[in-house]
């Protein structure tokens, strides 16, 4: 069937099963692999994405679900070529080792700090704790949102 | 790549739509929520619908309000709006409890609680919270609105009273004035299916409740259990005894060890019978402590 989702701000029509995954809908038909596909059970978190303003877990989204909503993905965090504090966090704070659970972990940490710009580490864990990160990297990952707490001059990004 | 087998998707627009298209479907279309529990069935091929009918677009079922003395929960109402509620969170902290323990933030912000309810997994949290609190279940079907109570809900594992052909939209719990209630959870890992769970809510009677360290009657009392087999997720010999009785430690203990003795747990990955059989009594014995400490006052 015919879905139209609104993805970082553009419309994409596309023929799709109805059982075809957001996951896959956003990688193998629009081409956005930023979005990453891990456990399929909605455990891992790593293909965290945003619909309609919240995060969700994409690997148990249907894709003709998201149909006429919105989605945001890693590739909508940055702004005209400027990383988003989050993404500059990581960056700094040396947020990924394998990168793999990181662009999950960024959207949240950025709906974290639009509705809680002064995040304690613990509500920043809480906030994480239905992803994984098979590096362990927690500590560093808790750092680089505080430090995007910390360096946020920007507007939050809803 | 875990992939469901074929079904055709229809989106209802209204109560109504989606009542027709049950209809229509005639018991070979399931009703998808938040899908966290469906979807991966699907994914499995434990669940092949013909046809999956979402009621996302039914924001109409998304609400949490007091109307004279019950507190109305619609059914597409998710996780995380029942567990950001103060409202519930006054009445029934029993439910915050429970929620904070229900899978992770970002399931929740997806998971609804109709959903849970009706996917009747015998390891689910909010099935024996809403039994402790003796909620009644709203059914809406093709001749109209019926009303169930949580504790006849479920039928079976994964089976409930819902016909094919209707959809659950709402949950009433009544308010009652003297009452505290909580959750305890053992779970293996953060966010993982209970090894067991205990809930309860309790009545003081009012002259006495947190008196002069006076323990109170309690007046009335309920008890949810999830993941040991407890009949309709209740505890009712435990809460028979407890029943105009004064909330001492030693009557609690007594409750615990009837919660204990009768559900049914099965052993699995989990742990052994006996273990889980520990936990139902100790887990009633600490949910009926901070309920009853709440009632008094004298915890949040």
């Amino acid at each position: 069937m015919q879905v139209t989702v609104t993805v970082n701000g553009e419309e994409y029509t596309r023929d799709v099963d109805t059982r075809l995954l957001l996951v896959h809908f956003l990688r193998d038909h629009l081409g956005l692999t930023g979005t990453h596909w891990g456990c399929d059970t909605s455990n891992c978190g790593v293909c965290t994405v945003w619909l309609d303003g919240v995060p969700v877990k994409s690997c148990t989204v249907l894709a003709v679900m998201a149909d006429g909503h919105a989605v945001r993905t890693v590739e909508g965090l940055e702004r005209n070529g400027t990383l988003d504090p989050v993404q500059e966090g990581f960056v700094q704070c040396h947020g990924l080792q394998c990168g793999f659970c990181t662009p999950g972990m960024m959207l949240t940490a950025r709906w974290l700090l639009d509705h809680n710009p002064d995040p304690s580490e613990e509500q920043i864990r809480e906030a994480i704790s239905g992803q994984s990160c098979r590096c362990t990297g927690y500590e560093n990952i808790v750092r680089s949102v505080r430090w995007a707490a910390e360096h946020s001059t920007v507007e939050a990004t809803k | 790549m875990q992939v469901p087998a074929h079904f055709e998707y229809e989106r209802a627009t209204s109560v109504d739509h989606a009542l027709a298209l049950l209809a229509r479907w005639g018991g070979e279309a399931r009703v998808v929520a938040g899908g966290h529990s469906l979807i991966p069935m699907m994914k499995l091929r434990l669940a092949r619908p013909e046809a999956l009918i979402d009621i996302n677009d039914l924001t109409e079922l998304s609400y949490l309000r007091l109307a004279g003395d019950e507190l109305l929960l619609g059914a597409m109402t998710r996780h995380a709006d029942l567990l950001a509620s103060p409202l519930v969170g006054e009445h029934y902290p029993i439910l915050h409890d429970a929620e904070r323990v229900i899978a992770d933030p970002i399931v929740r912000n997806r998971g609804t609680i109709g959903g849970s309810l009706c996917q009747a997994d015998p390891s689910e949290d909010l099935s024996a919270a809403f039994a402790a609190i003796d909620a009644v279940a709203v059914i809406r079907g093709p001749s109209g609105a019926r009303t169930v109570p949580v504790r006849e809900f479920h039928t079976g594992p994964y089976e409930t009273v819902v016909g094919p052909d209707e959809l659950l939209t709402e949950i009433r719990v009544p308010i009652r004035p003297g009452g505290g209630s909580a959750y305890e959870k053992v779970e293996r890992r953060v966010g993982d299916w209970a090894v067991a769970a205990a809930g309860a809510a309790i009545w003081l009677d009012g002259e006495s409740a947190g008196g002069a360290g006076q323990p109170g009657i309690v007046r009335d009392v309920g008890i949810g259990l999830t993941a040991v087999g407890a009949s309709h997720f209740h505890a009712a010999e435990a809460e028979a005894s407890l029943r105009g009785a004064p909330a001492t430690e030693e009557n609690f203990a007594e409750a615990g060890r009837l919660a204990g003795a009768h559900c049914e747990p099965a052993a699995d990955q989990r742990g052994p019978v006996d273990y889980k059989r520990h936990l139902a009594s100790e887990l009633t014995v600490r949910a009926l402590r901070r309920a009853a400490a709440r009632a008094r006052g004298q915890e949040a």
